[in-house]
């Protein structure tokens, strides 16, 4: 079976909540990977959600708010905009491409680009296959394999 | 009436909490008076075999330091488990991996190919590495084994209670340990499980002295770069300071000496991720809304994920990726 992407969309709700909408109403076509969640401001999608939703399983994150200068909040995109290339940097420290988190601006006018948006960012995701994770769970027994160590180099 | 049983232990750790303890000077006089130590190998002569045979549940209280790196540390942190009332996470190596959970950036075999065959002072021409077994005369003699990965003691077993601090300072000792056997002389409930001993709820920058202001930042420094101000924050002059997302309770020593925090108490009560919380911190300071501008000031931060993740990496949100 192809490997089907587990996407988290965070989608502010003033615009591109409403651009996904559009999409929807107007029936446009994309894929069915991305998890929405509505949230009130990209301003408000704090890097521990991102990192939260990783963690859980997603194999990539996109948050999506107001072009700037559109924010109903004045600026919170503008620590949106801030916060995700650090967001990133900590993907890279710990092994994750930075790819697999996207940020882009789809206005409650942009039904087209909400759809083109979540298409190629799919995609993108599908290409570069499944996350892996370091296993969380703590098994001793596993944890003491001597096998990488047992001969010489 | 039998004294209270008290036990410390170190798993991977400097050594440096069990200094704490003794720093605490004459209060350990106290301790003493009021416990029956009954082990503690930084300072008695106990072996494990004395803990295995004592009964399950005798040891009143656990302070316990150090990460788990070994199957030697887990065996031990059961061990103390099974034989203790109430189990303390003591010490941020404890509470959340510490300075050891850096080496979860690599994996063992790495880590163990750099120390031996490597590393510029090691002289291994045979690529020897340690063996857990080696037969002799007398029998068969192990040494504990790494694990792959460091973990907190909260990751391996229960936990009752957790002080943190690297190491936790001395008047915050003396205030648990006080709280402590004021509980058990005169029958007061214990705090809930998971109570966090020894810190506030807040963050360090409730307790720094320094001046604050909006903050807008251009570039990031090391603080041997600029003339540091001494009465305004830090991280308005440029300097990666992790008050915000550490928690309170060293009364921010560090800062009010001049030296960014680190991070060593571990994060505020509302906070899930060090790294998370500060990454938030950082761009609520950038002064830039272009994202090429905003790029260039993130890179000249130092070491990033050595520094919002110094003391946490074990216990971060998030972990390293297998590939
Ligand atoms: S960021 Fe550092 S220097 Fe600034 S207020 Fe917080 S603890 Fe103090
Ligand atoms: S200021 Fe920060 S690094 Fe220094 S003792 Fe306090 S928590 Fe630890």
């Amino acid at each position: 079976m192809s490997f089907e992407p587990r996407i988290i969309g965070f989608l502010c709700n003033w615009c591109s909540y409403t651009g996904a909408d559009l999409a929807g109403t107007s029936r446009m076509k994309y894929p069915p990977n991305v998890l929405t969640i509505r949230v009130m401001c990209s301003g408000r999608v704090d890097p521990g959600f991102i990192l939260d939703a990783f963690r859980n399983g997603a194999d990539g994150v996109i948050v999506c708010g107001c072009h700037l200068g559109d924010c109903h909040y004045v600026n919170g995109n503008h620590k949106c905009i801030r916060r995700i290339p650090l967001t990133k940097k900590i993907l890279e420290g710990m092994g994750i491409p930075p790819e697999r988190l996207r940020l882009e601006w789809v206005s409650a006018s942009e039904g087209a680009r909400f759809q083109e948006v979540i298409t190629s960012f799919t995609n993108e995701i599908r290409n570069m296959g499944p996350m892996q994770l370091k296993e969380w769970k703590f098994d001793p027994t596993l944890e003491t394999s001597h096998a990488a160590l047992a001969g010489k180099e | 009436m039998a004294k209270p049983k008290l036990a410390i232990y170190w798993a991977a750790s400097c050594g440096g909490c069990d200094i704490a303890i003794l720093d605490i000077e004459e209060k350990i006089l106290d301790v003493a008076n009021f416990f029956d130590i009954v082990f503690w190998p930084c300072a008695t002569d106990f072996k494990y075999d004395d803990v295995r045979k004592m009964e399950d549940k005798s040891i009143t209280l656990t302070l316990f330091n150090g990460a788990i790196r070994s199957d030697e540390n887990f065996e031990i942190a059961e061990l103390l488990r099974q034989k203790s009332v109430v189990m303390c996470a003591f010490g941020s190596c404890a509470v959340e991996g510490g300075i050891p959970g850096l080496a979860n950036f690599y994996d063992k075999e790495s880590i163990m190919k750099y120390a031996y065959i490597q590393s510029p002072s090691t002289t291994n021409a045979e690529s020897i590495y340690p063996q857990p077994e080696t037969k002799v005369a007398e029998g068969t003699l192990r040494i504990p084994t790494l694990y792959n990965t460091v973990r907190s003691l909260g990751q391996t077993i229960e936990v009752d209670y957790i002080i943190p601090g690297c190491p936790p300072q001395s008047d915050q000792i003396i205030a648990v340990v006080t709280a402590v056997i004021d509980i058990l002389q005169n029958g007061k409930p214990l705090p809930p499980k998971g109570t966090v001993l020894g810190a506030t709820e807040k963050s360090c920058c409730d307790e720094c002295k320094r001046q604050r202001n909006v903050k807008k930042i251009k570039k990031f420094v090391r603080p041997f770069s600029i003339k540091v101000d001494p009465d305004l924050c830090l991280l308005e002059q440029g300097i990666v300071c992790m008050g915000p997302a550490t928690r309170g309770g060293c009364g921010a020593k560090c800062v009010n000496a001049g030296v960014p925090c680190r991070g060593c108490y571990s994060v505020p009560s509302n906070v899930r991720d060090q790294g998370a919380k500060m990454a938030s911190a950082l761009a609520s300071v950038i002064d830039s809304i272009d994202p090429v501008e905003i790029q260039q000031i993130i890179d000249t931060i130092p070491d990033p994920l050595g520094t919002f993740y110094r003391f946490s990496l074990a216990d971060s949100a998030i972990r390293r990726s297998q590939s």
